[in-house]
């Protein structure tokens, strides 16, 4: 199974400036991390590896410092890294990102995609579904579980632990059988592959990187794509210029409230909230 | 350039994705529309009176005929129905193939979706068919006389606000958070508004439905119990990292009882366990729109408060300094182990 998941990297703190100009989020000089549903999306894939074989493939777009999510990615498990950074890639919207990535996996040879249910500095949960949309593969979201060994052994019957040249979808041969949470109600679905999910923290707990790992693996490359090495090379495909949005005015959040500050023993201070308790609380 | 500067002239109305939850089992007669979808028509209804455009609800599942005239009784011009066994469950690209049928039917300027689980995976996958653009979670909506939706969304976390524009696509596309925008009043009778039941008849949107249905069988589906969601409490009490001890919750369970309400938490309470993810309020929680809230140990870091949206909000913590104390309208300073049982004994 030749599975890719998308990583992305993402501020490492709740507090960062915007870009007047550009009305984009400024990312230079942030510390950064790994967007942590991503971490789950990783496991997801390195757990499948595991069991069936294959190759884990970690894809981030980002700036060059967003190298740093694929040597993460590699110190747990992963077999290898692309990034897509080029400046043309730059003030990309969901849209613009995930015609970037589906553009680089175009290129490459997949079974299934995993995502990370949404990102904690986008936080639109609409990459994943987006890049399905463009590559024209089914997706599912939110799944909280992958059935594993039973729903896959039986679909892929004779697989043994080294083979990695699974059948690829399409043809409806190959499949995987997820569980979606949907909030009121969980929906078991099985997809043919190729396919895209999405998953939520339930799926599984992230393993930690191994510092064994991280020396073996301190000198295998990052790869790099460039505008110019996808398939649809036109520059104005990408970044801003490929987005349909524009953020045109950010501002801070207001509120205006009557505001009363009170100090002083806490039994006076009961009787007080006890008053106003009465009056506003609805019985 | 992409394909800028197209003509928009055909495109015109506020479309509404109005979300059906099929009923539980085969033989309990009815579903019910997603909450939120009230609230959409609500503010669909708003926008398309502002700029003399039509309200058309689009309803997707099987067996949604009956059901769907309940939107009649809402200011909707118009309710699409699909009504076709093979949407009884929902499988995104399925859905999707409909959706977009019936948005090359209507050419819609605006299409609102709730923000459920269900809008942001259908969502994405229907902008992308139409490379137009798609802004989650929007809060504020508006409309400029030329038509251009004005869409304002918590960014960041809710440290900043972001106003976001799709000029050069259309339809331009938004998802909105539930409880956030005023919900549409159901009149006593149906108003104007027609009811047509449609097929899929776009080629491409056929393609892909036949590709997605070969691709995708649905096993099973279980109905979680619906626990009763913060979402519609009037009182909430919630606690932070202020508390000690996971024991020490009972006293705060009895306070929210005593108010009628129910309890809800900050972030780190859930990562401990000491409350389920349900009760989570703030920006990767819940949002609320309570009477009151009052906040017990909670310091008040946007990404909380981000998920307050209305009500009187009463705060107690120990820190004077504390950003809650901003916030809230009555800001207590002291310890919760002091004044809760003394309130609990005068209430
Ligand atoms: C992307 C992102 C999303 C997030 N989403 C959410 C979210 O949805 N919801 C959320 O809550 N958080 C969220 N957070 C976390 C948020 O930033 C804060 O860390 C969290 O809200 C803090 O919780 P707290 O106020 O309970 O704890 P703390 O910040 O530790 O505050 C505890 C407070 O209790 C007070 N206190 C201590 N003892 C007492 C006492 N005996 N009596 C009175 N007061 C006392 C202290 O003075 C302090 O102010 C998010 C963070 C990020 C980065
Ligand atoms: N720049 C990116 N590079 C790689 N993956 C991404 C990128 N942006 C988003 N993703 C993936 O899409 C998911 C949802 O992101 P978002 O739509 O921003 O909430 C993330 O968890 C990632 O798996």
């Amino acid at each position: 199974m030749n599975i890719v998941v998308l990583m992305k990297q993402v501020p490492g703190t709740s507090t960062v400036g915007v870009d007047p100009k550009s009305g984009t989020l400024r990312r230079e000089g942030v510390p950064a991390k790994t967007n942590p549903y991503d971490l789950h999306a990783l496991e997801a894939a390195l757990a499948l590896k595991e069991r069936l074989g294959g190759t884990v493939t970690v894809l981030s777009m980002g700036p060059p410092q967003a190298e740093a999510v694929i040597r993460e990615a590699y110190s747990m498990g992963a077999d290898r890294g692309i990034l897509l950074t080029d400046r043309a890639f730059a003030g990309a919207d969901t849209l613009a990102t995930a015609f970037t990535l589906s553009q680089a996996l175009k290129t490459m040879e997949f079974d299934l995609i995993i995502a990370g249910m949404q990102s904690t500095d986008g936080d639109t949960a609409q990459v994943g579904p987006g890049v399905a949309e463009f590559l024209d593969i089914p997706h599912v979201s939110y799944v909280k579980e992958i059935h594993g060994s039973s729903g896959l052994h039986a679909c892929y019957g004779s697989v043994s632990g080294e083979e990695t040249g699974l059948p690829v979808g399409g043809d409806g041969s190959a499949k995987i059988k997820v569980t979606a949470d949907l909030g009121d109600v969980l929906v078991t679905q099985e997809v043919s592959l190729p396919a895209l999910i999405t998953v939520t923290k339930d799926t599984n707990q992230p393993r930690l990187p191994s510092f064994r790992l991280r020396k073996a693996v301190s000198d295998r490359p990052v790869e790099i794509m460039r505008a110019g090495d996808m398939p649809a090379s036109s520059e104005t495909y990408y970044g801003l210029a490929g987005s349909a949005t524009r953020v045109e005015r950010i501002f801070p959040p207001e509120r205006t409230v009557v505001r009363e500050i009170w100090e002083g023993e806490p039994r006076e201070l009961a009787a007080r909230l006890a008053a106003v308790l009465r009056e506003v609380a609805v019985r | 350039m992409r394909e800028r500067e197209r003509d928009w002239a055909g495109w015109s109305g506020i479309m509404v994705f109005a979300e059906f939850h099929h009923p539980a089992t085969p033989d309990t007669p009815d579903g019910e529309f997603d909450p939120v979808t009230y609230e959409l028509i609500g503010k669909a209804r708003e926008l398309a009176d502002k700029t003399g455009q039509e309200v058309t609800c689009v309803v997707l599942g099987s067996g949604v005929t009956e059901p769907a005239k309940e939107l009649l009784y809402y200011p909707v011009d118009r309710v699409l129905v699909y009504d076709r066994p093979e949407l009884r469950h929902y499988v995104a690209g399925v859905y999707a193939a409909f959706f977009h049928d019936a948005i090359v039917a209507e050419k819609p300027s605006v299409v609102l979706m709730g923000a459920t689980p269900v809008g942001r995976s259908l969502a994405p996958r229907i902008a992308v068919r139409f490379r137009t653009g798609l802004t989650a979670d929007c809060t504020v909506l508006d409309i400029r006389p030329n038509g251009d939706l004005v869409q304002t969304r918590p960014a960041f976390g809710g440290n900043i606000m972001a106003t976001i524009l799709t000029k050069d696509a259309r339809p331009q596309m938004a998802t909105v958070r539930y409880k956030v925008m005023p919900r549409a009043e159901r009149a006593e009778r149906p108003g104007a508004g027609r009811l047509f039941r449609r097929e899929i008849t776009e080629p491409a949107a056929l393609a892909s439905l036949a590709r997605h249905l070969k691709a995708v069988a649905v096993r099973s589906e279980e109905r979680v119990p619906k626990a009763e969601s913060i979402s519609e409490a009037k009182v909430i009490v919630a606690v932070g990292r202020g508390v000690k001890s996971e024991k020490d919750l009972e006293m705060f369970e009895v306070l929210a009882e005593r108010l009628g309400g129910m309890l809800g938490g900050s972030r780190p309470l859930v990562e401990k366990g000491w409350i389920p993810p349900s009760k989570q309020v703030g920006q990767s929680g819940r949002t609320v729109r309570p009477d009151l809230y009052i906040a017990l140990g909670i310091s008040g870091a946007i990404q909380h408060v981000a998920g307050i949206t209305g009500g009187t909000v009463i705060a107690i913590n120990s820190d004077r300094t504390a950003p809650i104390f901003e916030f809230a309208n009555y800001g207590i300073v002291g310890d919760i182990y002091e004044i809760v049982p003394e309130l609990l004994k005068v209430l």
